[in-house]
């Protein structure tokens, strides 16, 4: 079970949080306007990769806020965490 | 007569406290500190249980937790029966009772033992190989199979026992108690960390603890008593807690580790009431050092498993620990030092030693020469290739290896015994650190898998890191501690170490033999029953990974999970195969480490603790009157009002006629209730719902329909304007909590420059619904200061009132087409207004009315129930409900998938009304829904999502999903049910009232 430093809380354990999915999906501004293909490619698509991954969270069970977390699948190290809209600090 | 075996005094036994108790009937004695298995052993009996495939009789191999033949169930037929619970580890108290598993009519005399003679017929994959065809006789095959599988017996009535999880934080978590845990244990305490010492064994000292030869030292003390004065000094430390009988069954990431502290199962039963049973400790540490020790390794040679077989180190530890011989014709076999340990502390106590088989040509220490010196002769470079004995060993054979180890040579010896310790070498006990992630490196020297790299803070101490010799602990443990624990020196830095042993090893995973492969039976995984043979032929036929090797031949996978076979298991792989073992690595291995008992895992999770059970402010008063309640999610709703003898449909019926004829009254309380506020709300609603929301005034009310992304319909409700910035939006009450959280998403993270606030006030009110054509005399009534009139309140809209000093909330919105209202109020109020309702409309048989009626009544006017009627896959336009989907608003939750290729074809399943040809036949729910019952496969159309006899309509009526349902309203369908097939006719899901009359009645 993983320790989370929710960037409004600090540190709490990952019973609190929910997890969110691939992070940094914006949803179209004019869904009306895309083909069937490029809808289908920001509503199913999805990375899941081995490694690095960004993902979004919840702090679900305590302050409710969203955000974003860099995390390495093969391990499940954190590497960072930050608010949303804020820029990933890991490249 | 069985003989006794006791020897001198041993260090955990407590001559003066004498128990009695029953194995397989008979009754027995032992003394205060033995396991059963010691206590067997004094009694001269090896034999235990049977083996799982064969039925080979099988004795006690171990003196640990890796025990694999030694299980036995206890207390049989009791409430607190336990199967597969190793003799080894169990400790006896007054009343014990166990008996073997695995066996039939007794372990004496077993009728399945037939299968060891037809073993050459049951070779790996036979299962596979045999019952795989015809394929329709699996299920007759099954039933046999199933009786002869599984070993213990499970309780079948409810355990009473009490158990308990537990949070535990520290700094230092140290597993396991043997001399490098204590030493680490007080370096840990001493430098000031908060440090949590666990040990599974009832006492404190590993195999230190009773080595008193003086060829082990430690400051001129023998390491022993060296390590007893040690343990004094821990238990006096302040910061140090010191768990016993508390064995680690997993370790998770970050440090998270789960442990089962043993609390009561030495006690006799009448001790343990009222008491727990069992703790789960959740622990998180900062650091934690693993000093888990390392299992002797058995070797693999023809028939090694016979009862009067041990590990060599299992019969020191019963010799030096519980005072006990194993036997009084004791050979040893070995490939190590180790064995001659033994061999020492047997001498010391009289014991008699036949001879030391070791496969070693040339030997030398200190031990060794001690040994011959007391006239025990010792086979160099010799094997046992053979043992004799049904149901205990009798004779060994023997004879000389060849140079490089493959073949015999020379004639065969035959020596007579009855116990055979056996040493292969030492296996460090790596689990837990491959549980938490860590990986592992080979190391050629000795053969042996050790920790390479580290996936969390920790650290791998003495035996489990590999250093299996004092003076390799004692040098290494100071130095690694000061470096891990970042101090300066321990006081153990300058300790004079002496030992007498060699590291040399022999080590040979399959011992060559006299006969050919086939003709032997040389077990690697003894409860298994999966022998060397076993292993070559799944390799011969075509298995290569180790896990696919270990799951055909079904080796490592018993209740002992493989802690003596595994490596062994690799070794014949990797010299069969050619791969060397480094690459090959291990198979995996899972928590937990030892098995844990349900009850632990559950602990007081139990009964009504299960889950949290959430009550209306109303719940009383259905109590009260007798309401038979439903579980929806954590609710606990009022289902129906069964009066006198009525069952539930005929209170259904009753119900929902009073609530069209007259009056009903509904507890709404669940429904989910979320405030909304701010000066963006209008806009926010807008985008969430599928309808458009920026005209709708102050003070009215309107239905929404509440999409996901990809179009399919998530849930529904009735929204309120309360203010021009302020709205409340009532959700399903299954789905409140996800509406909420999908709500919240969508304001944090992709709009939000909105300015909209969301606050859960689910629990803050209650509401009272009441519906009916008398609904509004009652509700003037209740309250007469309220305008009611249909100009001033007409349908879908809200007033706030007050009844007395109460502030109430009414809004006129009904989910059963009849006329009605829902007063909200602060929910400490509920009972009060519902009690003023009740009151009032005595005169209109005011009907209180559960969940089933209020979903009959729903049904008659075919509104949908998100969740019953849809599943996920449901667009609104399925539902035939395009009303409510705006054609011009330009985006909101869910639109752009509406016209999807997918979205829009018109054969998709589509929601229909179903009447059934017989008005008095009620379907299924769930019931197929077909066409064409003759064609061949038939084809299902859909399914029946909601049905019930309606009693205003007289007849059944039911709503289903069906493909391409929405044009062919008129048609007949089949419902193919076991017994007949009912007839249908597709019809429009409005049933009552299609013209919105009541609403307004």
């Amino acid at each position: 079970m993983f320790i989370i430093n929710c960037p409004y809380c600090g540190e709490r354990e990952q019973s609190e949080f929910k997890a969110g999915g691939e992070a940094h999906i914006i949803r179209p501004k004019q869904p009306t306007e895309l083909s069937d293909d490029e809808w289908a490619e920001y509503l199913f698509m999805r990375k899941n990769i081995k490694g690095v991954q960004f993902e979004r969270w919840n702090h679900a069970h305590g302050c409710r806020k969203w955000f974003n977390m860099v995390r390495d699948t093969s391990n499940d190290k954190i590497k960072a965490v930050y608010k949303m809209g804020e820029k990933p600090p890991i490249e | 007569m069985t003989k006794n075996l006791r020897v001198k005094t041993g260090k955990a036994i407590d001559e003066t406290y004498r128990i009695s108790f029953k194995f397989n009937g008979s009754t027995y004695y032992g003394f205060k500190g033995d396991t059963l298995a010691s206590a067997l052993l004094a009694n001269d009996i090896h034999l235990v249980g049977r083996s799982f495939k064969y039925h080979r009789p099988r004795g006690i191999m171990t003196a640990g937790s890796e025990e694999p033949n030694a299980i036995v169930q206890l207390h049989n037929n009791s409430s607190r029966t336990e199967p597969n619970v190793r003799a080894t580890e169990i400790e006896i108290y007054e009343g014990l009772e166990a008996s073997s598993q695995n066996c039939w009519p007794s372990v004496n005399f077993d009728i399945g033992g037939i299968n060891n003679l037809l073993s050459p017929l049951l070779p790996a994959g036979f299962y596979y190989k045999t019952f795989m065809w015809p394929a329709s006789f699996w299920e007759k095959y099954e039933y046999f199979i199933r009786r002869s599988a599984g070993l213990g017996k499970s309780p079948i009535k409810p355990d009473p026992d009490i158990y308990e999880h537990k949070y535990i934080h520290c700094d230092v978590l140290i597993i396991g108690a043997g001399i490098s845990g204590i030493m680490a244990a007080k370096i840990a305490a001493k430098n000031g960390l908060k440090t949590l010492l666990v040990e599974e064994k009832p006492n404190l000292g590993g195999s230190t603890i009773y080595q008193n030869s003086d060829h082990f030292k430690i400051n001129n003390q023998n390491s022993g008593s060296w390590l007893e004065k040690e343990i004094n000094e821990i238990k006096k430390l302040n910061n140090l807690e010191i768990k016993t009988r508390t064995s680690v069954a997993a370790y998770h990431g970050y440090n998270f580790l789960l442990a089962r502290e043993n609390l009561t199962d030495h006690l006799p039963i009448n001790q343990r009431k009222d008491k727990t049973r069992h703790k789960l400790l959740k622990i998180r540490a900062k650091k934690v050092i693993s000093a888990t020790g390392s299992i002797e390794r058995p070797m693999i040679f023809d028939n090694n498993d016979r009862p009067g077989i041990l590990l060599s180190s299992a019969i020191k530890r019963f010799a030096d620990y519980f005072g006990v011989a194993c036997g009084e014709k004791n050979i040893l076999f070995t490939n190590n030092d180790s064995a001659y340990e033994t061999a020492i502390s047997l001498i010391q106590k009289g014991i008699n030693i036949e001879a030391i088989i070791d496969n070693r040509e040339e030997v030398n220490s200190k031990l060794i020469y001690e040994v011959e010196k007391n006239n025990i002769k010792i086979f160099k470079g010799y094997t046992v290739t053979d043992t004799s004995g049904y149901k205990r060993i009798n004779k060994i054979s023997v004879m000389q290896l060849s140079k490089d180890g493959q073949k015999v040579v020379g004639s065969k010896i035959i020596l007579s015994c009855d116990c055979l310790g056996v040493s292969g070498g030492w296996t460090p006990a790596v689990h837990l650190f491959t549980q938490s992630g860590g990986k592992l490196k080979f190391r050629e020297d000795d053969q042996v898998f050790i920790p390479n790299n580290y996936p969390s803070d920790q650290l791998s101490i003495g035996a489990c890191n590999g250093d299996f010799t004092l003076d390799e602990i004692l040098k290494t443990i100071p130095k690694s501690l000061i470096h891990y624990l970042d101090i300066k020196n321990t006081e153990y830095d300058n300790l004079e170490v002496s030992s007498s042993t060699n590291k040399s090893k022999r080590n040979i995973w399959l011992l060559p033999s006299d006969k050919i492969l086939g003709k032997t039976k040389s077990f690697v995984d003894y409860q298994n029953d999966a022998t060397a043979k076993d292993i070559k032929l799944a390799l011969r036929e075509g298995f290569k990974s180790i896990e696919h090797v270990k799951r055909y031949t079904t080796t490592g996978m018993g209740t002992d999970q493989g802690k003596l076979g595994n490596m062994h298991a690799l070794g014949i792989i990797s010299e069969t195969a050619g791969a060397k073992m480094g690459e090959l690595g291990t198979t995996t291995f899972r928590p937990p480490y030892t098995p844990l008992t349900f009850g632990t895992i559950v602990g007081r999770n139990v009964g009504e603790y299960f889950d949290i059970i959430r009550k209306t402010p109303l719940h009383d008063w259905h109590l009260d009157n007798k309401a038979e309640f439903e579980n929806v999610g954590q609710w606990k709703r009022a289902w129906y009002y069964p009066k006198e003898n009525e069952n539930m449909h005929d209170a259904v019926q009753r119900e929902s006629k009073a609530a069209r004829e007259s009056a009903g009254i509904l507890d709404a309380s669940t429904l989910g209730k979320i405030d909304i506020q701010g000066t963006d709300a209008s806009e926010f609603l807008n985008r969430v719902y599928t309808n458009a929301w920026s005209k709708l005034a102050v003070g009215k009310c309107r239905y929404g329909l509440m999409l996901n992304e990809d179009g399919m319909v998530y849930d529904d409700g009735v929204t309120t304007r309360l203010g021009e910035n302020h709205y409340i939006m009532t959700t399903t009450t299954g789905g409140a909590a996800n509406v909420m959280g999908k709500l919240e998403d969508y304001l944090q993270t992709e709009w939000p420059e909105l300015d909209v606030y969301l606050t859960s006030v689910t629990d803050h009110f209650a509401t009272v619904s009441v519906c009916g054509p008398n609904s509004k005399k009652i509700v003037s009534e209740v309250i007469p200061d309220l305008d009611l009139s249909d100009e001033s309140f007409p349908h879908m809209s809200f007033k706030n009132a007050k009844i007395g000093k109460i502030n109430c909330r009414v809004m006129r919105i009904s989910f059963t087409g009849e006329h009605s209202y829902e007063i909200n109020v602060q929910a400490n109020y509920g009972k009060s207004v519902w009690e003023k309702c009740m009151e009032a409309g005595k005169d209109f048989n005011i009907t209180p009315y559960g969940t089933e009626t209020m979903h009959l009544l729903r049904a008659e006017k075919g509104f949908i129930i998100v969740g019953q009627d849809t599943d996920a896959t449901m667009t609104p336009i399925d539902l035939q409900m395009d009303w409510i989907v705006s054609k011009k608003k330009y985006d909101f939750i869910g639109k752009r998938s509406l016209y999807r290729s997918d979205t829009i074809k018109e054969d998709r399943k589509q929601l229909v009304g179903l009447l059934t040809d017989n008005p008095n036949e009620i379907l299924e729910e769930g019931a197929q829904i077909v066409a064409d019952i003759n064609k061949s496969p038939i084809e299902m159309l859909g399914h029946v999502t909601s049905s019930y006899y309606s009693p205003n309509l007289q007849k059944s009526i039911a709503l289903g999903v069906v493909r391409g349902g929405k044009n062919m309203i008129g048609q007949k369908l089949i419902i193919p049910m076991e017994k007949k097939n009912i007839n249908v006719t597709v019809a429009d899901p409005v049933f009552l009232d299609k013209e919105n009359k009541r609403l307004n009645a």
